[in-house]
């Protein structure tokens, strides 16, 4: 069974992108755009990993990413985000991100990194 | 409530405001008298009209119109303590 | 004389005081009221004391009882000559409180009782209504001389019909300039001008009679003097008590009537008016008297017996011939009863609307205060209540048979209202008087009064059985209505007068006594019986916890929503604050219900700020407080606490700089985080889509699809550096504006289809008033009109309604237009109104739509450029801004 990512963006062009990568890669992904409906969509279907953006409107990424740590059944799911700066990262780390990946990324820095997280090869399968 | 402390000798010019003050709560006393004077004028308390009547009454009429006249313009500016305890002095 | 001639010259005259109420009401708006603000016009206004009762009513006094007409011109002689006693002091008290009426007075010092207001309301209207008749009743009369004097004898029109008649056009000309606006002091300028006119008819009128009795008819002074001496006149007698009381009756009323109320107090421009009233209203009581005893006794001597001496003023000119005298002295009898009927009714009127209508409607319906357009409530009940007035007077009129000779109605009017005056000195002199005492002696009174005095009026038989009369109530000897406790001496009036007055001073008294005042009523009364000492403020409101949005929508709704705005912004300037919402503190309280007191009366506007704050809680300890507070400050000196207020002021500015500050450096750090996220998320996605791209081996439309998203993203980072770009070209003030003459609907025109790109899908409803537009500005027409496209595309943008609307109100002011957008959505948290000009402050929006947060910063430097401003505009249901520019703005010399 295809590993399943949980992608929580609130641009839909970057989603778009990141889901197009990681759908040809083999991965299942599902999508949402704010903090409590991802919250939902993770207790419903839990993914093996969350690609978390930093800056959403309403729950920031940084709460999402507490209040997922606060569930036990979740605290050692990877998580990566994606940030803009240096100083946002060192509070992400406290919260508990496993990665970071700085906007504007390359294509094959993402999957690399996703592969990466998920203990996978670098040949697709 | 105690006023602060007033003076209690005044100045030539507010001395003579009070006065004038004094004066205007007197007018209305001193016309109720004069208009209730010719009551005992008749025999038996009792007041029939003559011509005469008629032209007291609207004397005094007049001549209380002419004192209010001449007390209102330095009335005018008057403000501030009412009170009947600055009477003395 | 021609009857028809008769209502032409009447219906010409109403005509010609129409046309002086509009002008002067015109001006007044314009603010340009010159000497329309004179003590003369005061003072005449103040002769509607002098009614159709004395105009026709005094000579057949006289004829009937000589000299004892003169008591109801000695009483308000004494009353206006004695100024410093009483009068002052009322004015002081009705200025200082928006006092709106006699009612209103006395619920105010009594603790804002609203109970007292419909007391002293019942009162007046009970006691009005007779004496409202009687002005009909001197109109048909008048009418009838004229008619029975037309030569056929026929009567084109029967009393009733002309009773009627003059009730409507009375009715429609109070309604037309008693309620044409809620101000925030009750003033009728129109209605006071007027009336001054009509003051100077009925005076001219008189003495052109008296003149040609007395030098036409008589041969001059001495002949009169001659004749008097020789008359049935001096046969009259008068009782000391009678005249006693009468004078004493009459000085009540001229405080108690609320007409007088009305010009008196309510009406007052200027309390140096007053001065010059105090004699010259005596004088022309006098010269109003004149000439009552010659026209009465040469009358008498002419007249054929029998002859109505009430109609003597009209009689005795068309005995003579003299049809054009005869004119005058109607137009002056009509003079006098319109305008006491008209000041009458809206006096009343007042009482009504504030004292019965709006305490139950607020009581009816509990939110009213905050949602409610009261303004229409208040001004609808108050054309009511003067059309009910009106046609109570008449009723009166038809059921009484119009019989009664005048002088007795008048002086039972007198006495009704008399029964207000024990409360009312008590009130402004005694801070021992209480609700509870001024209740018991209004009840008392009232009751005395309406049993031994009104209900008799109506005649034996009438109301009251005939065995009342005769035998007392419940067969009680001492209960007859003329003979209270065997009385029996006393002529009806003076034995009314003298029980009413004596058990309602006794009931005051031993009440006020008995009881003790709650905290509001101490402080009411201490403020209105030290009123010149000024040192101890009215009651004060409690630091609430209340929204002054919402303080905002209740006084938009009484006040109107631009006096409700400037008296907002002005406070929050005064707290050193920016925008239209000040804090609530107990100042602002108090000045706020100090300003809707002055329309719907202290009562109501207590009771209408209480509804949102929540009872001033005033107790015992915090009246302690204040009086040993206010004693401080009486040793401070007034620049002092003027320093002080200073410095609160300084304060408050400082602290907001201070805020704005530091503020300041966060937002720069905030700004450039921004900048940087807004930058790399477009470039996010041009950079995935652009590898995916290169890779190939994709489908066409993918291709197709990805070019575009790359496409629009680029696109949108144009916009940005664009704004950016922009924006630091208007804050540096560099920016060149091309400023010409601009049609503002042109403008609204231009970015109405402009906006309509964003989100096209959505149908809006645009409200316009396509004539206000109608006007042409100068300045950067571009530039003002991308706000209006920002502004309209807001709205487009955020709001949630399902039928979405949006109003565009344009007002112009001195020389300053205001463009207002409201839109019926949600509106914005007040907590977000203050950010939402900020850089990048977009609130949270499931719909983005691309921009970057910059529009409404961009619009605030553009309005700043044009010499203007935009502001959000709160308390109007939906989201609103307000665009302020000039008129004509000057190229400025930077």
């Amino acid at each position: 069974m295809a590993q399943h990512v949980l992608l929580i963006e609130d641009e839909p062009n970057i989603a778009e992108a990141i889901r197009f990568l990681l759908t040809r890669d083999g991965l299942r992904v599902s999508h949402a755009a704010e903090g409590a409906s991802a919250l939902s969509m993770l207790r419903q279907d839990p993914p093996d990993l969350v690609i978390l953006d930093h800056m959403l409107p309403g729950m920031s990424g940084l709460e999402i990413l507490t209040a997922l740590r606060a569930d036990p059944s979740n605290c050692n799911l990877p998580v990566m985000m994606l940030t803009a700066r240096g100083r946002d990262r060192e509070m992400a780390e406290q919260a508990g991100a496993d990665r970071f990946m700085t906007k504007p990324f390359s294509n094959a820095e993402i999957l690399a990194e996703v592969r990466a997280m998920l203990g996978r090869g670098s040949a697709p399968g | 409530m105690k006023q602060p402390r007033r003076p209690l000798f005044l100045a030539r010019a507010p001395y003579r405001r009070r006065r004038l003050r004094d004066a205007a709560r007197l007018l209305p006393i001193v016309g109720a008298f004069l208009l209730l004077l010719p009551l005992l004028w008749a025999r038996e308390a009792r007041l029939s009209l003559t011509s005469a009547d008629v032209i007291y009454f609207f004397l005094v009429w007049l001549g209380l119109i002419g004192l209010a006249a001449a007390l209102a313009p330095g009335l005018r500016g008057g403000d501030g303590g009412d009170g009947a305890d600055d009477e003395e002095d | 004389m021609p009857f028809n001639l008769l209502v032409l010259s009447c219906v010409l005259y109403a005509a010609f005081l129409f046309a002086v109420a509009f002008v002067v009401e015109r001006r007044a708006a314009r603010g340009r009221l010159g000497w329309l603000r004179s003590p003369v016009v005061y003072t005449l206004s103040l002769s509607i004391y002098c009614t159709a009762w004395t105009f026709y009513g005094a000579v057949g006094y006289a004829a009937r009882s000589g000299l004892e007409f003169l008591t109801i011109y000695f009483g308000p002689t004494l009353v206006f000559i004695g100024w410093w006693w009483l009068l002052r002091k009322l004015v002081r008290i009705g200025r200082r409180y928006h006092v709106t009426s006699l009612a209103d007075l006395i619920s105010s010092r009594y603790g804002k009782s609203n109970m007292l207001g419909v007391i002293v309301t019942v009162i007046a209207v009970v006691a009005a209504t007779p004496y409202i008749a009687l002005q009909l009743q001197s109109m048909v009369l008048s009418f009838g001389v004229f008619a029975s004097a037309e030569p056929d004898g026929s009567r084109p029109l029967d009393p009733d019909q002309i009773a009627v008649w003059v009730a409507v056009g009375l009715a429609f000309f109070t309604i037309l300039f008693g309620t044409r606006n809620l101000d925030a002091r009750e003033q009728h300028h129109g209605i006071v001008t007027a009336i001054a006119v009509e003051a100077v008819v009925k005076l001219v009128a008189l003495l052109a009679v008296g003149s040609f009795v007395v030098w036409g008819i008589a041969g001059g002074v001495g002949d009169v003097i001659a004749r008097i001496d020789a008359a049935d006149l001096s046969a009259w007698q008068v009782q000391p008590g009678r005249w006693t009381g009468l004078i004493f009756l009459s000085a009540a009323a001229v405080i108690c009537l609320p007409r007088m109320f009305q010009v008196l107090v309510v009406e007052n421009e200027d309390e140096g008016h007053l001065a010059r009233a105090s004699w010259a209203f005596p004088l022309y009581l006098m010269a109003m008297s004149l000439f009552i005893v010659p026209i009465a006794v040469v009358g008498l001597d002419r007249l054929p017996e029998g002859s109505n001496p009430d109609m003597f003023v009209l009689t005795l000119p068309l005995a003579e011939g003299q049809a054009g005298l005869a004119m005058l002295a109607f137009l002056g009898g009509f003079s006098s009863a319109t305008s006491m009927v008209i000041v009458e009714a809206i006096a009343l009127a007042t009482m009504i609307s504030n004292h019965v209508v709006i305490p139950l409607w607020l009581r009816l319906r509990p939110g009213a205060a905050a949602e409610d357009d009261l303004r229409s409530v208040v001004l609808n009940a108050r054309r009511l209540a003067i059309a009910a007035v009106l046609a109570m007077g008449y009723a009166y009129y038809h059921v009484s048979g119009g019989s009664a000779a005048l002088a007795t109605i008048g002086l039972i009017a007198f006495l009704g209202v008399a029964q207000v005056l024990p409360a009312l000195l008590g009130g402004i002199f005694w801070r021992g008087a209480t609700r509870t005492g001024a209740v018991l002696g209004l009840l008392t009174g009232l009751t005395v009064w309406a049993y031994t005095s009104y209900l008799p009026s109506f005649g034996p038989g009438a109301v009251l059985p005939q065995a009342i009369f005769t035998e007392g109530l419940f067969g009680l000897d001492w209960l007859r209505p003329h003979a209270l406790f065997g009385t029996q001496a006393m002529d009806p009036i003076t034995h009314a007068l003298f029980w009413s007055m004596a058990l309602n001073v006794l009931a005051f008294c031993l009440g006020s006594l008995f009881t003790f005042p709650g905290p509001v009523e101490r402080l009411q009364g201490a403020a209105f019986v030290n009123v010149f000492e000024g040192a101890v403020g009215p009651q004060r409101w409690a630091r609430g916890q209340v929204d002054p949005e919402a303080l905002l929508g209740m006084a938009q709704r009484i006040l109107g929503e631009e006096s409700a705005l400037s008296l907002f912004q002005s406070a929050a300037r005064a707290q050193g604050k920016d925008g239209f919402l000040p804090d609530p503190t107990p100042n602002f309280l108090d000045q706020l219900e100090t300003r809707l007191s002055g329309s719907v009366g202290a009562a109501t506007a207590h009771a209408m700020i209480s509804q949102l704050v929540g009872r001033a809680t005033v107790t015992v300890e915090d009246l302690m407080a204040v009086a040993s507070e206010s004693a401080q400050i009486l040793e401070y000196s007034a620049q002092l606490e003027a320093r002080e207020a200073e410095l609160t002021r300084t304060a408050g500015a400082l602290r907001e700089a201070n805020e704005k500050l530091t503020q300041l450096s966060l937002q720069k750090d905030a700004f450039l985080s921004q900048i940087s996220h807004e930058l790399r998320t477009p470039m996010t996605s041009i950079r995935a889509f652009s590898e995916i791209l290169t890779e190939g081996d994709l489908a066409p439309e993918l291709v197709i699809r990805y070019g575009k998203i790359i496409h629009d993203e680029a696109k949108r980072l144009t916009r940005l550096l664009d704004d950016l770009l922009d924006l630091s070209v208007l804050e540096n003030g560099s920016v060149q504006l091309n400023l010409g003459l601009a049609s503002l609907q042109g403008m609204i025109d231009t970015a109405l289809i402009a906006a309509r790109q964003t989100r096209p899908d959505r149908e809006f409803l645009v409200v316009r008033d396509l004539p206000s537009e109608a006007m042409y500005l100068k300045t950067d027409a571009d530039r003002l009109t991308q706000v209006f496209i920002n502004l309209i595309s807001n709205a487009r943008k955020y709001c949630d309604a399902t039928r979405p609307e949006l109003r565009i109100v344009v007002r112009q002011r001195s020389g300053r237009v205001t463009v207002d957008f409201i839109d019926n959505g949600k509106g914005i948290p007040k907590e977000s109104q203050t950010l939402i000009f900020e850089k990048f402050a977009r609130l949270t929006d499931a719909n983005r739509a691309g921009g970057a947060g910059l529009g409404l910063a961009i619009c605030r430097e553009i309005m700043t450029n044009l010499g203007g401003s935009v502001a959000y505009l709160p308390g109007q249901k939906g989201a609103a801004f307000r665009v302020t520019v000039p008129l004509r703005l000057e190229r400025m010399a930077a």
